[in-house]
């Protein structure tokens, strides 16, 4: 299944001109608010008519269909359930329709929404809400789902009470899913490939490890938020709460690892976490040492400047200041040392399911 | 409180004119009032000041403008009377015309503001899942706007109900025939020692009234709850 997207819109004195692919998996839509995000799926979706639009799933052309037609489902920001009808009716809506989705009891069971159906939304909290509105998108038996900011209007605890749901649907169901956020934690999380949006266009596209390692995209992710992704294996748990995980460039020590052994999870390091130093460190309280070869180095807009790592075959992104790269005379295809510390990646940027 | 046959009759008459107004005006006021709140058009501006238009006119004028169209001379009764064997001039049908066109502005108002207080975001929600136009609207929309359609069809029935200028300038005021309530107190207070008469009827239009607002208040409020869900 691959969505196919060229997308070209004015309005007033913005102008979105975009194409970008997303196969099977998560594909995260990414950028400031403006970017031009929801003007993007509304138009997948049908609800927005761009000037000129190709979309096409599986070489299906979709822009030419009416919206009912387009069997995507939709997940909206603010949860939008009828108000006039039980839990169960809204799940239901499609099905009224014409959609035959086979595996209503899975779905429910997943969401966990079996003892809401007789409710009404209006008596509902914001995270039941929110999963029967992904109930109610998946049993409309979709070729697509949408997701825009389905988080966004969820405190902290809810959004927690939710993303393991969406874990458990991205390895559960095939169908791609466009995830739009502005939440680097999040997509660093479930997306498979990541469309970094700016003023309207596609800045950097492909698949999210690159993506994230890419010294391009820290201005666009914020500083503060750019870090790689990397795939780790859950070695051992150990007594003092340490787990040590296997990256191909060797093990971590990390704190606050849920996953079991043996299980595959991602860990984000932020870029303003890792250290770089020349030589072996010795007597550090960071006990993460990892080899690496610098294969990028990008000075940014301020002090600071990105350089891109190869860990072993992983894409790790550190940021330093301008003047250690050139006191230490740091250049492309040297090898150094990175250093993480233990406590510095957080736990939610650990995902508990499958990568 | 009892009423003589005259009485009576005016009162079921005007009972009559009011129902088949309001439920002949319903359909097509709910769909005018969908286009003027959700849909851009050439031409909105002018449907808008027409539905308004009997509103602001004076009723004589409103019920000439009918005579002359629907009248067996004009155009518009002329083609009703060939092709459906449709009389409106000085029939209670016209009646009944006359007060669905005073009470149209009404209902559309009130149908109109239920409309827009709709968010079109949950209709889009449900045109992805698979509703098109009509059933959006069937399952959607009509629902959520039954207070305000059910506060509609009460205003244009009152209206109805009460509508004198236009209805006695298109059908004259003939007993049985065209003579609804306010006609009949008309008539009465044109005749010396009608007042008792008068006020009987008065008593019965001020009833008819006071009850159909506390109907629909009863009827808003249990559909708001079940919307609610509460």
């Amino acid at each position: 299944m691959t969505l196919s997207v060229a997308l070209r819109h004015r309005f007033g004195d913005f102008a979105l001109d975009v194409a970008f692919e997303a196969g099977p998996g998560v594909t995260a839509l990414f950028g400031r608010s403006g970017a031009g995000k929801t003007t993007i799926v509304n138009a997948v979706a049908g609800l927005l008519r761009p000037d000129h639009a190709q979309i096409t799933l599986d070489g299906l052309r979709f822009d030419t269909l009416p919206v009912h037609k387009r069997r995507v489902g939709y997940v909206f920001q603010d949860a939008r359930l009828f108000p006039h009808m039980s839990v169960a009716d809204n799940l239901d809506y499609a099905s009224r329709h014409g959609a035959r989705a086979s595996d209503r009891p899975r779905i429910i069971e997943m969401l966990g929404i079996g003892a809401l159906l007789d409710r009404r939304p209006a008596t509902l909290s914001g995270g039941e809400k929110q999963r029967v509105a992904l109930g109610r998108a998946l049993l409309s038996n979709p070729r697509l789902l949408l997701m825009d900011e389905p988080l966004a209007a969820l405190d902290g605890p809810r959004k927690a009470e939710i993303l393991p749901y969406l874990d458990r649907l991205k390895a559960e169901t095939g169908v791609p899913i466009l995830y739009v956020s502005h939440a680097v934690d999040e997509v660093a999380r479930l997306a498979d490939h990541m469309v970094l949006l700016a003023g309207g266009r596609v800045a950097r596209q492909g698949p999210i490890f690159d993506v994230m390692a890419d010294p391009a995209a820290v201005p666009l992710l914020g500083v503060r938020e750019a870090g790689a992704v990397l795939r780790a294996r859950v070695a051992a748990h150990g007594e003092d709460g340490l787990s040590t995980l296997e990256l191909a460039a060797g093990s971590v020590q990390l704190m606050g690892v849920q996953a079991s052994v043996g299980s595959m999870v991602r860990l984000r390091v932020l870029a303003q976490d890792v250290l770089l130093s020349l030589s072996q460190p010795e007597g550090l309280s960071a006990q993460n040492i990892l080899p690496v070869t610098i294969t990028g180095i990008r000075a940014g807009d301020g002090p600071g400047a990105a350089i891109a790592l190869d860990a072993g075959g992983d894409a790790l992104l550190a940021r330093v200041t301008a003047r250690a790269v050139q006191t230490m005379g740091l250049r492309e295809g040297q090898s150094v040392f990175a250093v993480i510390k233990a406590t510095s990646v957080a736990q939610s940027a650990i995902s508990g399911g499958a990568t | 409180m009892m009423l003589d046959e005259a009485g009576w009759t005016a009162l079921r008459l005007s009972l009559l004119v009011g129902l088949t107004a309001t439920l002949l005006a319903l359909p097509l006021a709910i769909w005018i009032a969908w286009l003027l709140a959700r849909r851009d058009f050439w031409g909105k501006s002018v449907l808008n000041a027409l539905v308004h238009l009997p509103l602001v006119l004076p009723p004589v004028v409103t019920g000439y403008l009918l005579l002359l169209s629907f009248g067996r001379n004009g155009p518009a009764g002329r083609f009703l009377e060939e092709t459906f064997g449709l009389v409106l001039a000085f029939r209670w049908t016209g009646a009944a015309l006359a007060a669905m066109v005073m009470g149209f502005p009404l209902m559309v108002r009130a149908i109109r503001l239920a409309i827009e207080a709709v968010d079109p975001k949950i209709e889009d929600a449900a045109r992805t899942l698979g509703a098109p136009g009509w059933a959006v609207f069937g399952s959607i929309t009509l629902p959520l706007i039954l207070p305000g359609v059910l506060a509609g069809a009460v205003m244009g029935f009152a209206k109805a109900m009460g509508e004198f200028g236009a209805t006695i300038t298109f059908v004259a005021n003939i007993p049985g025939e065209t003579q609804t309530l306010p006609s009949a107190i008309y008539a009465l207070l044109q005749v010396p020692g009608g007042e008792d008469a008068a006020i009987r009827l008065v008593l019965w239009a001020c009833i008819i009234a006071l009850g159909a607002v506390a109907l629909s208040e009863w009827l808003a409020r249990r559909v708001a709850r079940r919307i609610a869900g509460t």
